[in-house]
């Protein structure tokens, strides 16, 4: 039996790096979507992150003085992967909600993003948030774990097919192929995708309303006990904001202020 | 032509090209396989020895383990592990008095999640491969005094190498296939490269059929190294 | 029962009717085409064999993950192209994932009991065959009714085996958005952030019907076996 135990401390020890308190070891990992995100967060060739998040993480992790590093994941297990402490901070375009807060706790927004579907230029139909029917018939698609998703599936279940897709640009690309007639999408980041030449010839039809469970714009995602590290993030976000950081940030990528009111 | 120089320039190596990202996965998916297959080796060998053992609680643990793996999708094993494993096994460590601080850093997370799902194919080639030790060996060891753990190790694991060869070559080739599911958790081994990569460049078709082609050539050469293994071994090994 | 209970029913045995009509159809067309994979395998015919070996090789030597994607996002993107299917009666058909689950799960399953099948002909004994041969029947009689029925024994564990991998497969269909029970096990997880619960539905949804495929099976073996 003591044989076990000893061969049991020595697996336990040769397998995790033990990690204490975060304020001793100040390494902060942050959880970014395994997906291409542009202009948020996108890996390039050669294997790095980029992107207006990325860069906003780098601003915010300066000033806190602290070393961070980013684990890739799932979109979809993105909390549970939080709660199972594979890493510290969610910092991936994910939105402050109040049903999201009965899990996780958030910081300050650092960014606000409308809800849109969008469609292609060519079709004509006239559809109204208001009136479901409008939307007979169409297929849709959205990221599973999505705001989106849920809205589509409270709102118009048996009225569209609604199509579950794991990341987003699977969502553009049958968006592309014209297997959807409309893709769920935030507001501020595809217009990445707009721009575009492939993009050229689709357009945001409708701006779903702001109702309650979209929440209160994008923000970093922590564990509840996690509240010292929560300071630490707002007091940063606050000062990069202060600094004129945020406005050096956002210009790079964008051509109008996405922090919202 | 334009469109044949586009597509190497994408897979090319350097920054321009996705050549050596994909490369770097697919390093990371052999990494991952070995990781799991070697986990998988271990607890299959615990579970064949369970399955063989007599003892009845050895027995029903592990028969719901092999069960429980060949009957459910693996995938939806590895999400059980990796997302609330850890959780378990550190309330389990705090009951048990040991320190529950601990991480797992996410390669040994999605490897222990895949050697979970290997270790329960393990076991029955383990198991077959024990079984066909000729049962003299095991009575004349006894009868030399050996003790059971030395007649285990000196005597049977021995003789049942060659006999599970087939079985852990084909467990191999298996694993290698299966590492393409951590992808689904994140980790960013060769299969999610090439998506991250085909979605940023919309070259879709191209990127999987390239990740395609990289397992082919990793399931040919591994099919070809196990060939040989296995006729060393065999030329070498007097059946008795 | 609560209202988390019920919207985990409502979605698993949504999920759970996609998940049987897929594995049943794929069945059904994969165990049929595996026969004649298997004998273009063996063939002594160069322009049977290559192809075959090809086709197996293919299947067997990639991830099935890897096989969808580029069923769906790869062929599916081109053939959304091509103007002729797109305003073609059949698109809503090709405009789902899944007719490319379909596709990509049955031939997968051919190739893999294609390769059991040739295991089974070439392990029928020689003399069987021989001694076909020296009563005059034809080679094709000889097949049939001597070697095949033979080699059905000795493939039906390996096939029920592969079988189960099918079912098992049917669930990496949800990264190709076909709505089947890992996919709504996977939006019920995304949804209410419970992570254990719909798994653990899903898990016992799939271990019955496990249960139930390898019982058929096994009432198959024992079905032939009892004719000798």
């Amino acid at each position: 039996m003591k044989k076990m135990a000893i061969v049991l401390s020595a697996i336990v020890a040769t397998l995790g790096l033990a990690r204490s308190s975060l304020a001793a070891d100040d390494v902060i990992r942050f959880g970014v979507a395994a997906e291409p995100y542009a202009p948020f967060s996108v890996k390039d060739a050669s294997g790095k992150w980029q992107g207006w998040e990325i860069d906003l993480m780098d601003a915010v992790c300066e000033h806190m003085k602290a070393k961070c590093e980013i684990v890739d994941i799932a979109w979809d297990g993105i909390i549970p992967a939080l709660l199972e402490k594979k890493f510290d901070v969610i910092w991936s375009s994910m939105s402050i909600t109040d049903e999201r807060k009965k899990v996780i706790d958030f910081t300050d927004k650092y960014y606000y993003s409308p809800n849109v579907l969008v469609g292609a230029r060519a079709d004509t139909r006239a559809f109204d948030v208001s009136k479901p029917e409008t939307f007979q018939g169409t297929a849709v698609a959205a990221q599973n774990a999505s705001l989106q998703a849920t809205y589509l599936q409270q709102k118009f279940a048996g009225v569209v097919d609604l199509k579950i897709y794991p990341t987003l640009d699977d969502e553009v690309a049958d968006l592309l192929a014209g297997r959807v007639d409309l893709m769920a999408a935030a507001g501020i980041q595809i217009q990445d995708f707009l721009k575009k030449p492939e993009g050229q010839a689709y357009e945001v039809k409708v701006t779903l309303p702001h109702e309650q469970m979209f929440g209160y714009g994008d923000g970093g995602g922590v564990r509840k006990e996690d509240t010292a590290l929560r300071d630490r993030l707002n007091e940063a976000i606050k000062a990069v904001r202060a600094s004129g950081e945020y406005d050096t940030i956002t210009k790079r990528y964008f051509d109008f202020d996405i922090y919202g009111d | 032509m334009d469109s044949t120089s586009s597509w190497l320039t994408l897979l090319s190596f350097g920054d321009q090209g996705w050549g050596d990202e994909l490369v770097r996965g697919a390093c990371l998916s052999l990494g991952i396989s070995i990781s799991a297959y070697l986990i998988g080796l271990v607890l299959g060998l615990v579970g064949a020895v369970a399955k063989l053992s007599g003892n009845r609680v050895a027995i029903a643990t592990a028969s719901a383990y092999t069960t429980i793996i060949r009957s459910i999708p693996d995938i939806l094993i590895i999400f059980l592990v990796y997302y609330t494993a850890t959780d378990a096994f550190r309330s389990l460590m705090s009951l048990s008095g040991f320190p529950a601080e601990f991480q797992l850093n996410g390669f040994v997370a999605a490897a222990f999640s895949l050697g979970i799902v290997q270790g329960g194919y393990s076991t029955e080639v383990l198991r077959g491969a024990i079984v066909a030790v000729a049962r003299g060996q095991s009575e004349a060891a006894s009868a030399l005094g050996l003790t059971r753990r030395q007649t285990f190790f000196l005597i049977i694991l021995p003789q049942m190498f060659p006999l599970a060869l087939p079985g852990l070559g084909n467990l191999w080739l298996v694993v290698l296939k299966e590492s393409s599911l951590v992808s689904l958790i994140g980790f960013t081994e060769l299969v999610l490269v090439g998506k991250m990569a085909a979605g940023a460049t919309r070259h879709y078709l191209l990127f999987y059929a390239s990740i395609g082609a990289v397992f082919l050539i990793m399931s040919g050469i591994s099919t070809a190294l196990i060939h040989l293994v296995e006729e060393k071994t065999y030329r070498t090994w007097r059946h008795g | 029962m609560d209202d988390f209970g019920v919207y985990l029913l409502h979605q698993i045995l949504a999920g759970l009717k996609t998940t049987i009509s897929l594995f049943v159809a794929c069945a059904v067309t994969g165990n049929i085409l595996a026969l004649p994979v298997g004998m273009a395998r063996i063939s002594e015919r160069r322009w049977l064999r290559y192809p075959a070996i090809a086709f197996i090789l293919g299947f067997r030597g990639t991830p099935l993950l890897v096989q969808l994607y580029i069923a769906y996002f790869g062929v599916g993107q081109i053939l959304a192209s091509v103007p002729s299917i797109r305003y073609s009666p059949l698109w809503p058909l090709f405009r789902g994932a899944y007719i490319y689950a379909y596709f990509t799960l049955s031939l997968n399953t051919a190739a893999y009991c294609g390769e059991i099948w040739r295991g089974a002909i070439l392990g029928v004994p020689k003399g069987q065959s021989e001694a076909g041969r020296s009563l005059g029947l034809s080679r094709a009689r000889i097949m049939l009714s001597i070697v095949l029925p033979q080699a059905l024994r000795i493939a039906l564990p390996s096939i029920g085996g592969q079988n189960i991998l099918l079912l098992k497969g049917t669930a990496l269909a949800a990264m190709i958005t076909v709505f089947e029970l890992m996919a709504a096990a996977n939006l019920v997880r995304a949804q209410t952030f419970r992570v254990y619960e719909p798994l653990l539905a899903a898990a016992v949804a799939y271990f019955l019907l496990a249960v139930v495929i390898t019982s058929g099976f096994g009432l198959v073996e024992r079905r032939i076996a009892s004719r000798y």
